[in-house]
């Protein structure tokens, strides 16, 4: 079958193992493949929905073995992602691992920024010292990823079961959070913008306004999808009763987030262990009890709605506080420059030039430190773990005393949640998989790193 | 005299080039190949604001079969490199290549062990857009510069001719590091 | 304010009466920059900086860390736990390899105790603390009195074999093989122990400090900045 022609032939032909024979398909026609089954038509067949493919969320590998419809085995394939992010932070600052880790999880990279740099600075000692204000927009920026997250999962799920208006839908609210993001920002991803110490920059002006404008937005728009989805008929037979997982199999597997939470049990890091003044926020943790992909899905619904009232919350309190600083007050750990747009582009802004060249001496000390050298953090071990959208991020940070990072390693949620794809899919029927995978919602980057 | 004039010019000069570039060019099937982050800024100019449907774009073809355009679109790992060549040789000609991001064009800021510096180690590239990620507006703006590339691409003779060029310029021109004295 | 705060929320500033631990020095760096003969005229070449690590804290360890290791060693006896260390709020215990599974056990059907969340395996490589180069680090949340722990396992470079404790937390599963493939820390007892994020037939582990980042030289026109790992950087 695949001996002569098959270019691949040296990594992969067709051979008999004890399993039973293996063929690869390398898109011959299906009658040739058939045709090499033999005389039991019952047998298993193993398909590898490889990394490459519409509905497998990101680079993911899925080997299914199959009789007829249904799944009896299913197994993840990942690694296709892996960038060495943890590695290549050990050679760069501990300032500069933001612009690294923030990578990671690509579809929250707030949240990556946030876990790092509150280790950072639980290692550096001054969690107390870190301005209100920088709190703040932390808190603010992270409940609008929270939003445009959960809208790619809403969006994308929708698009791998058919369903393609969600997707438009769900990318047209996206683009309004990511103008947000470039308004605060600067970047519509992967901003570097939480860092230890605080954020990079205070809010410029008119972002307030623009805040509320999105909210008003949003609360018109986010019934939409329920209006669409939840009592469709469809999208009901769809995922209901798929990809069941009740809790003591949740904490066996050691998963979090929404899928926890569909199961009735809320278990939310921002009530249990709260962290950026999460408990001072008036938000609900909403749960559901079918423990299946409807109930994921609508609970993360309703998280975009807690969300969007958290956001209004710190809109409030950030009006209260214009002018306040948003780096820490130690000018050997703040991160020095500030940014402006000028006429050649963006750069340095040149009241902070005039201020290093002209008028402190210290100033420009500091800045040629922290820059080239970076702040140096007390040896020691730490582990800081956020509820991002997909369930517990957590950073372990070990630091030997010097400028960069003795080790960095994020434990993911998607890389902990994928692990219960065997058990929500086998028994199913192909279809099933896909949306399975869907309402665990993970990111690729974030599972390989 | 009205249909003429909206041709592109070079028709008159009957090259069956113009023409089947204007073909070729307009509704470039673009084959699902994102990976991380360039991935969603991918999706997201398929979607309606930045809308790629506006040159025909916006089904990204599962099947490489059925796909004109491949967008690398994320960092490639050594694990995913021989899937991307694989991808690549499924792909039917005619056939194009864009490096979406700096992470596709070079290994962008990942210089280690588990990514391929620059997918045009594995596959030949036409068109490379930088940026982490670059913007819907950027990828646009990559995608009219191949469109052009393709109207003004030759074919047969004209292009075995050019090839042949590029080759043999390419076998003396000096590698990057030897360019020297460039500043003065 | 929401009405639905937990009262057992962890403890946000340290105790009264937790010790500093003593600080244990690991490796000794030389001169201000890393890498080795750059032909540093600086006069930095002289410094000397002492790595010192947080070592084992006496006793007594503060808020509830106290009552948790003196449950944990009348279960399992005293001589499953090596040190402890009580560093920025955060309980560390290190455990001997050889007990790592009965302590999880324990850990996790212990009524006090209780730690029923295991967040996954983190391997840390120590090439200059000879006979315990390998670490692993476990972390665990205990959802019913809402706090966190840490084990660590060590392993020497020449056996770097630690039990696994998949069988009493299958949430391990891929963080363990993830840690075989960085590390090389090989899971005694776990179901399938391949590699799952290199290329299954990866030589090395990359992760650890004597595998070289492997970049390559990024060219300009006449000059060439070299990867990150062997260019000058501070110590």
């Amino acid at each position: 079958m695949t001996e002569t022609t098959d270019p691949y032939a040296a990594f992969a032909s067709t051979r008999d193992t004890t399993e039973g024979k293996v063929f690869t398909v390398t898109g011959q026609d299906w009658d040739t493949v058939v045709a090499g089954l033999g005389e039991e038509p019952e047998e298993r067949v193993v398909v590898n929905m490889g990394p490459q493919h519409p509905s497998t969320h990101g680079v993911l590998r899925l080997i299914l073995e199959l009789e007829g419809e249904t799944v009896t085995e299913a197994r993840c394939g990942i690694g296709y992602l892996h960038t060495g992010i943890e590695k290549n932070m050990e050679y760069r600052s501990w300032t500069q691992g933001v612009t690294f880790c923030t990578r990671m999880d690509y579809l929250s990279p707030f949240y990556n920024e946030a876990a790092y740099s509150l280790a950072v600075e639980r290692l550096l000692g001054i969690e107390d010292e870190i301005p209100e204000k920088a709190t703040v927009m932390r808190v603010l920026l992270m409940e609008l990823n929270r939003i445009s997250s959960h809208l790619v999962c809403i969006a994308t799920g929708g698009m791998e079961i058919g369903a393609l208006t969600v997707m438009t839908i769900g990318f047209r609210e996206r683009e309004m959070t990511l103008d947000l993001f470039e308004l605060i920002t600067g970047l519509r991803m992967n901003h570097a913008f939480i860092r230890p110490g605080g954020v990079a920059q205070d809010l410029p002006p008119g972002a307030l306004d623009k805040i509320r404008e999105y909210i008003t937005w949003m609360n018109k728009h986010l019934p939409e999808y329920a209006d669409l989805c939840n009592a469709n008929p469809i999208f009901k037979a769809r995922l209901q009763d798929v990809g069941y997982l009740d809790l003591a199999g949740c904490m066996a597997l050691g998963l979090s987030g929404p899928v926890v939470r569909s199961t009735g049990y809320a278990l939310d890091l921002r009530k249990t262990q709260p962290y950026c003044g999460y408990e001072t926020y008036d938000f609900d943790v909403p749960t559901w009890d079918s423990s299946d992909a409807y109930g994921r899905f609508r609970v993360r619904l309703q998280e975009m709605h807690e969300s969007l009232k958290i956001v209004e919350q710190c809109a409030d309190r950030l009006e209260k506080m214009d002018g306040q600083p948003v780096m820490v007050a130690d000018k050997k750990i703040a991160w020095p420059s500030q940014l402006a747009v000028g006429s050649d582009g963006m750069g340095n802004s040149l009241d902070h030039i005039k201020h290093i060249m002209g008028e402190s001496m210290e100033a420009l000390i500091h800045h040629f430190k922290l820059v080239t050298e970076g702040f140096r953090v007390p040896a020691g071990q730490t582990y800081v773990a956020l509820e991002s959208p997909r369930g517990e991020l957590g950073c372990h940070l070990v630091s030997d005393g010097g400028t960069k990072p003795y080790r960095a390693h994020f434990r993911d949620p998607s890389f902990a949640n994928l692990q219960a794809t065997s058990v929500m899919s086998e028994g199913g029927m192909v279809a099933d998989v896909i949306v399975a995978i869907a309402s665990i919602d993970p990111v690729m980057g974030g599972v390989d790193r | 005299m009205g249909l003429e004039e909206q041709l592109p010019a070079g028709v008159l000069l009957s090259t069956v080039e113009g023409l089947l570039g204007y073909m070729r060019k307009a509704s470039l099937w673009p084959a699902i190949f994102g990976l991380a982050c360039c991935a969603i800024e991918m999706m997201t100019t398929g979607a309606p604001r930045y809308d790629a449907a506006r040159f025909g774009m916006e089904v990204f073809r599962a099947s490489p079969r059925q796909a004109d355009l491949m967008i690398v679109a994320g960092r490639v790992s050594q694990k995913m490199a021989p899937v991307l060549r694989q991808i690549y040789d499924q792909m039917p000609n005619p056939k194009w290549v864009l490096a979406m991001g700096v992470c596709a064009s070079s290994g962008g800021m990942f210089n280690n062990y588990a990514i391929v510096q620059g997918v045009d180690h594995v596959v030949p590239v036409d068109m490379y857009l930088p940026g982490c990620p670059p913007r819907p507006e950027m990828l646009l703006d990559a995608f009219l510069k191949l469109h052009d590339n393709i109207q003004h691409s030759k074919l047969g003779a004209h292009k075995k001719a050019l090839q042949a060029e590029q080759e043999a310029a390419a076998l003396t021109a000096a590698p990057t590091i030897e360019m020297k004295g460039l500043l003065r | 304010m929401s009405e639905h705060q937990p009262e057992n929320l962890p403890a946000t500033s340290p105790a009264g009466d937790a010790q500093a631990p003593r600080a244990e020095v690991i490796d000794q760096r030389q001169g201000m920059f890393g890498v080795r003969g750059s032909g540093d005229t600086s006069g930095f070449g002289g410094l000397r900086r002492q790595v010192a690590l947080p070592g084992a804290t006496p006793k007594p360890y503060g808020s509830w860390f106290d009552a948790a290791v003196e449950r944990l060693e009348g279960l399992t006896g005293d001589a499953s736990i090596e040190k402890v260390v009580v560093d920025r709020n955060e309980l560390t215990l290190h455990i001997r390899r050889e007990n790592l599974v009965e302590v999880c056990k324990h850990l996790r059907d212990d009524e006090a105790l209780r730690f029923e969340f295991c967040s996954g395996v983190s391997g840390v490589h120590y090439p200059h603390e000879t006979g315990r180069e390998l670490h692993a680090v476990y972390h665990f949340l205990s959802i019913t009195h809402n706090r966190r722990i840490r084990l660590e396992v060590s392993a020497p470079d020449a056996d770097p074999h630690i039990p696994s404790i998949v069988s009493v937390y299958p949430a391990n599963d891929w963080h363990e093989r993830e840690t075989w493939d960085f590390f090389g820390i090989v899971f005694d007892g776990h179901p399938a122990l391949t590699r799952i994020e290199m290329p299954d037939d990866w030589p090395g582990h990359p992760q650890r400090k004597d595998y070289p980042l492997g970049g390559i030289d990024v060219e300009y026109k006449g000059a060439v900045i070299p990867p990150p790992d062997t260019r000058r950087s501070y110590n």
